[in-house]
């Protein structure tokens, strides 16, 4: 450590450290634009410029490494001279248009200027003037308020992996923009606004909402992936006007996806159910709450009194809270069903009743920053894991190894350090085969459980690649993602790849398909001994069912069969927040409050249970879905509703005892199997960034993203040829049903594979996500 | 008193480029027996440190001790850089260093690898001299073809690459971290410094960058020892150096002379005034030095030293001479345009100072000066100087306060009576294109 004084204050830092840390370690402030923490250092703007005993000159505090002994002054003459200079020449050419500027109130330049700007301009030419740039949906720019700091830039580069935007030109031509024609397209791309210390880049979608000062702060976890952001939601008059981060250096950083960051819009979609409704003769009809509980009891009573409890199936959905899980399952379980499921989109149960505990990412999510190897296993990782695979950039940069085993090659914006790109029907025999490398290079033997998937299988250079890539370092990691969970051979894969994580000494895990993956499970929302799983309630079609916070046709892995069960059932009991196709299945629709209008909580990948308060009063006669589930679980005459509260719904879900004993993704007694070569082209189906929860469905901006295009049919250009089909020419795809979508040439999927993702309106009809399909020309 | 020419002696003829007559000259004598007699690395710093010879880009920094700061015990690639980004106003000497000695440099190189041991060479030629940079190819192509550069150099068990790499032409790539960014491929921005190039360089690697004439310079100084060069020039300054002069007077050209020459006699080898007129001012180091005035320098030796002491630098050696036809104000306006155009626009004082300094000063020489506006336009400059990543924003801003300085009233004068103090037709007289008698 070396001791250092700021204005007369000692501080000790460490080596290498900048006086910009020193000073903030004391909690002195040195104003600064272009500095920040998880930036590369650009010393740019010359804000922070500061004496150091010495030196000739006034130097940069962020950029100037401590030394021994050093006496540094942020508030001397010199040191103050130097930082109203610079402020004068930043506010130059900065338009005086803070009354109308969305950044005003929350600016930096604003602040500082306060601090170190002088009364009156003494700039007295024109101003600069700098056309607007047009970078999509959802970052709004007012490009002559742009002071050149680069965050957004070095952003792109750094964080994102991708550099959308750049500083072209020179001199005071100098301007941010994207290449010719390009939008910012990254997931990621909502944190250039919080990043720009002005108000050149702005939130298109809250624009001209509100006034910074007007908005109430309030925490809160994002419903989508299983990363489970935090956010601070900012309200004004009980509407949520927008979202960011909420900074939790152990699980976002400072960072939010732009899913979790925009998808707030979707709350005030015109579908959003605010009242009660029954279907009666064909008609909808908004009722009190009574009328519709007094309904869904009698007909669940007449249901169960006819067909038996067995009839009744719950499909829950894994963005629903612990709390409404606990509830939904408790209340089934009530009735005497034990037809639960929240593992919506998974085709393989068999490892059910096998598992030693519940799945989780095996690791802190704070510890994939620091991997020294990772792998892998197919997974959609940028879309699906935006901020995952953020940090796993993070471990690349400083020196990570990763690498992976995945159905599609698509780009994650991180260099890789070796991978094998196998069609579904392969992955298990690819695993087998980095097993096999493993255990060529590290000389231990297989474990039984995939002596059979190993026995005869041929190690090639891509499988011994991976196998050394991970056994880089020390600190490694095996990550399943949701295309291996969804996978029709699931098990086997994970058997495949904990053995593989055992001889590499990493640790294993599963990067989870949703918010509260983890919490569903731990809460029971899946079937015990004698239940039916998601698949198989589709598949023997039930007399009723309660759907909660699920749209079947798009969150189940074969939406055509979920449409037809539910369409076939006596009654359907949607508890949810948006009417969507419900109003076509269901026969009652109970509201329910989203996220930001109740109390609950979500468990994440890496096993942390994350509880939230309401930050706005429930729309209409929405209700919290505890409550309403816990009322219905007393008008059922089912005993244990008689919770208080969210949190006495919390306690008694999660029992006595630390959660994370819970975790474990141990399987006893399954055994690794290849699986039989497909006959027909194999589908490859991702669930588009967008389109994984009804929130961010209804979420306009997000849904005029890149990311939310109508899918392709994507096939490797020898099938594509081989189908004789062209690039870009209208293809008729036919699985359980029929569409027509555009063909693409993509050298990233597998020969004998099409790509369509699944979710989408004009992909639905496919029906199940991993199937074979047939393709000509429309 | 007369040149003393190293560098560009004998270079008559069209085939002075050319490596047979670079070697009748004794090129690459030094190289040789420094590969024969595998002289030590440090003796040959010693020697550089003897003739005190100074970066001839501008800086003046002392060589032997810039090749000194190389880490030794590094294991990994080291590289020698030469700066021909030649782009300072004034300055054209490197143009011709590389049109009619090129392997003077390219044996510099050599020798600066082998001093260093570095593994490869780049020589970053400014890319408005594309001729300049073919020739140099032609050159290198002779020397690999000879053995001077490539694997085991004259058989021995040195090795070195050197390439040749032109810019497109932006003032800031001559700035030595912005030169290595552009030749990385990037944009051309100035790095911050620490870290220096010597331990985080070229893609990251301990890097050392000379000027052309400096690497030129050592072949000579090793041929002839290090106290003969420095014998030649002063104490502190040694050796030769090529000054670029230009402007008003007779004979505009390079000018090699031992440092300590007068400036007198410099004047009186360029053909003295144009027509006689008298001489008014002289930028003696390039664009970005303090302009001094004519009896000022009429008093001056020509070397780092002494021009420093004058409060201008000698910079690149770009002598800028200006008769009485000369108006002040607009040769200022003409130089702050030039850096309004070639700031790169990364830091704010330089990005946002040199648009202000430049407004001011096109207001100033087109009638619509005010008052107040001399004191603001030393207090910009001085808020640039001294803030910015890189020397660019001194160097816009050196000019204006030297001009203020030494001519105020001239400016005063502009803002009073809405012209010029050097009458219209007079500047027209004196800046009428000029054909060389000789």
């Amino acid at each position: 450590m070396l001791e250092i004084e700021i204005d007369g204050q000692k501080v000790e830092v460490a080596p290498g450290s900048t006086v910009m840390q020193a000073a903030q370690r004391i909690g002195k402030h040195i104003p600064h634009f272009c500095y920040h923490k998880k930036l590369s250092i650009a010393a740019n703007c010359r804000m922070c410029l500061v004496e150091v005993e010495k030196m000739p000159k006034a130097v940069p505090a962020c950029a100037t490494p401590v030394a021994a002994d050093m006496k540094v002054h942020t508030g001397s003459e010199k040191a103050v001279k130097a930082q109203r200079a610079v402020m004068e020449f930043l506010l130059i050419n900065h338009p005086l248009d803070c009354p109308i500027c969305d950044q005003g109130g929350e600016c930096q330049l604003q602040d500082i200027a306060v601090g170190y700007g002088g009364g009156e301009s003494r700039y007295r030419e024109e101003k600069r003037v700098v056309f607007n740039k047009k970078l999509g949906p959802l970052i709004n720019t007012d490009m002559t308020r742009c002071i050149h700091c680069s965050r957004c830039v070095r952003f792109g580069q750094e964080i994102a992996g991708v550099m959308e935007l750049g500083i072209a030109h020179r001199g005071e031509h100098a301007e941010v923009m994207a290449f010719v024609d390009r939008s910012v397209d990254s997931e990621l791309s909502g944190n250039a606004i919080d990043l720009c210390p002005v108000g050149a880049l702005t939130s298109k979608p809250f624009r001209f909402g509100a006034r910074t000062w007007e908005l109430v702060r309030r925490p809160s976890v994002s419903p989508h992936d299983s990363l489970g952001a935090n956010l601070q939601v900012q309200v004004k008059h009980d509407r949520v006007m927008r979202v960011l981060p909420l900074e939790n250096e152990a699980i976002n950083e400072c960072w939010l996806s732009d899913k979790d960051r925009f998808s707030y819009e979707g709350l005030y979609a015109a579908d959003r159910l605010t009242r009660p409704q029954i279907k009666h003769d064909g008609e909808w009809h908004e009722v009190d709450w009574q009328t519709a509980l007094d309904y869904v009891v009698r007909t669940l009573g007449d249901i169960r009194k006819e067909y038996g409890a067995d009839a009744i199936g719950a499909l829950l959905s894994p963005h629903s809270t612990l709390e409404e899980l606990h509830l939904a399952q408790k209340l089934v379980r009530g009735l005497r069903s034990e037809n639960i499921d929240s593992r919506l989109r998974q085709n393989d149960f068999s490892a059910d009743g096998r598992r030693t505990g519940t799945p989780w990412l095996g690791l802190p999510l704070a510890a994939l920053s620091t991997l020294d190897a990772a792998l892998v296993v197919g997974s959609f990782l940028r879309k699906d894991h935006p901020l995952m695979a953020q940090r796993l950039r993070q471990a690349q940069r400083a020196g990570a190894k990763i690498c992976r085993v995945n159905a599609v090659a698509d780009d994650w914006l991180i260099p890789l350090s070796a991978e094998v790109i196998a069609a579904p029907d392969r992955l298990a025999a690819s695993l087998a085969a980095v097993l096999a490398a493993l255990a060529e290079q590290t000389g231990q033997a297989v474990a039984a459980s995939c002596q059979a998937a190993v026995a005869g299988i041929t190690v090639d250079e891509a499988a011994r690649g991976v196998a050394a890539a991970l056994l880089n370092g020390e600190r490694r990691a095996v990550l399943l993602g949701n295309l291996a969970v969804q996978h029709p051979n699931a098990s086997s894969l994970q058997v495949l790849a904990a053995e593989i994580a055992r001889l590499a000494g990493a640790s294993f895990g599963f990067l989870g398909e949703a918010a509260n993956t983890v919490g569903a499970a731990l809460a029971g929302a899946q079937p015990s001994k004698g239940g039916r799983n998601a698949a198989a309630m589709l598949r023997e079609p039930r007399k009723a069912y309660v759907l909660l916070g699920v749209e079947p046709e798009f969150d189940c892995a074969d939406g055509v069969a979920a449409r037809a069960a539910l369409m076939q059932a006596a009654s359907v009991i949607h508890l949810g927040s948006f009417v969507g196709s419900a109003a076509e299945y269901a026969d009652v629709l109970l509201p329910i409050a989203p996220f930001t209008e109740t109390s609950g909580s979500f468990v994440n990948a890496e096993g942390r249970l994350q509880s939230f308060s309401a930050v706005v009063p429930p729309l209409g006669d929405a209700r919290p879905g505890w409550k309403l589930l816990r009322v219905l679980g007393n008008l059922l005459g089912l005993p244990g509703f008689e919770q208080e509260s969210s949190e006495a719904v919390r306690a008694e879900a999660l029992g006595e005892g630390d959660l994370a004993t819970c975790l474990d993704n141990g399987l006893d007694g399954v055994q690794a199997r290849l699986d039989a070569p497909a006959q027909g082209l194999q589908r490859i189906a991702e669930v588009p960034i967008h389109f994984a929860d009804p929130l961010a469905r209804r979420a306009p901006a997000l849904q005029k993203t890149q990311d939310a295009a109508v899918p392709q049919a994507r096939i490797h250009p020898e099938t594509l040829t081989g189908l004789g089909v062209a690039d870009g020419e209208v293809v008729r795809l036919r699985g359980s049903g029929e569409v027509k979508l555009v063909a693409r040439v993509d050298v990233g999927v597998p020969v004998g594979c099409v790509r369509v993702a699944a979710a989408h309106p004009a992909s639905l009809a496919l029906g199940p996500m991993s199937a074979e399909l047939s393709v000509e020309r429309a | 008193m007369s040149e003393h020419k190293l560098i560009l002696a004998d270079l008559d003829g069209d085939r002075s480029w050319r490596l047979a007559d670079y070697a009748q000259r004794r090129g690459y004598e030094a190289l040789k027996k420094i590969v024969a007699e595998k002289i030590a690395p440090d003796d040959i710093i010693a020697t550089l440190k003897t003739a005190n010879l100074r970066g001839r880009g501008g800086a003046g920094f002392p060589t032997g001790l810039k090749w000194s700061f190389m880490p030794k015990a590094y294991t990994g690639p080291k590289y020698v850089v030469c700066n021909s980004d030649e782009g300072e106003p004034g300055t054209f000497k490197d143009r011709d260093i590389l049109r009619y000695n090129p392997h003077a440099v390219i044996e510099g190189m050599i020798i600066a690898g082998y001093t260093m041991g570095c593994v490869a060479g780049y020589n970053y030629i400014h890319g408005e001299i594309f001729e300049v940079y073919e020739r140099f190819e032609a050159a290198l192509d002779e020397a690999r073809a000879a053995g001077l550069l490539g694997r085991n150099i004259l058989g021995s068990d040195f090795s070195f690459e050197l390439f040749a790499h032109h810019g497109y032409g932006a003032y800031v790539c001559g700035e030595e971290t912005g030169l290595l960014e552009s030749l990385e491929g990037k944009k051309g921005q100035p790095r911050f410094k620490p870290p220096f190039p010597a331990s985080f360089g070229l893609y990251g690697k301990p890097t050392t960058i000379n000027n052309t004439e400096t690497f030129a310079s050592v072949p000579f100084i090793l041929r002839m020892g290090g106290e003969t060069f420095l014998n030649l020039g002063k104490p502190n300054n040694g050796g030769t150096k090529i000054f670029s002069v230009s402007g008003h007077v007779n004979r505009p050209g390079n000018y090699e002379v031992q440092l300590g020459t007068p400036f007198a006699e410099l004047l009186e080898m360029a053909g003295g005034m144009r027509g006689g007129r008298r001489l008014k001012a002289v930028i003696p180091g390039g664009s970005s030095a303090p302009v001094l005035s004519g009896e000022l320098m009429m008093e001056l030796t020509m070397d780092y030293d002494a021009i420093a002491k004058a409060g201008s630098m000698l910079g690149s050696g770009a002598v800028i001479v200006m008769d009485e036809t000369t108006c002040m104000v607009k040769a200022l306006e003409r130089l702050s345009y030039f850096y309004f155009e070639e700031s790169c626009g990364q830091c704010t004082p330089c990005r946002e100072g040199t648009g202000w300094l430049y407004r001011m000063m096109r207001r100033l020489e087109h009638g619509e000066g005010r008052a107040e506006d001399l004191d603001l336009l030393d207090n910009v400059a001085e808020n640039i100087m001294g803030r910015t990543i890189c020397a660019l924003g001194d160097a816009a801003a050196m000019p204006v306060r030297g001009f203020l300085k030494h001519y105020r009233d001239e400016f005063a004068y502009h803002i009073e009576h809405k012209r010029c103090l050097v009458p219209v037709e007079l500047q027209r007289e004196g800046s009428r294109i000029y054909v060389r008698q000789d």
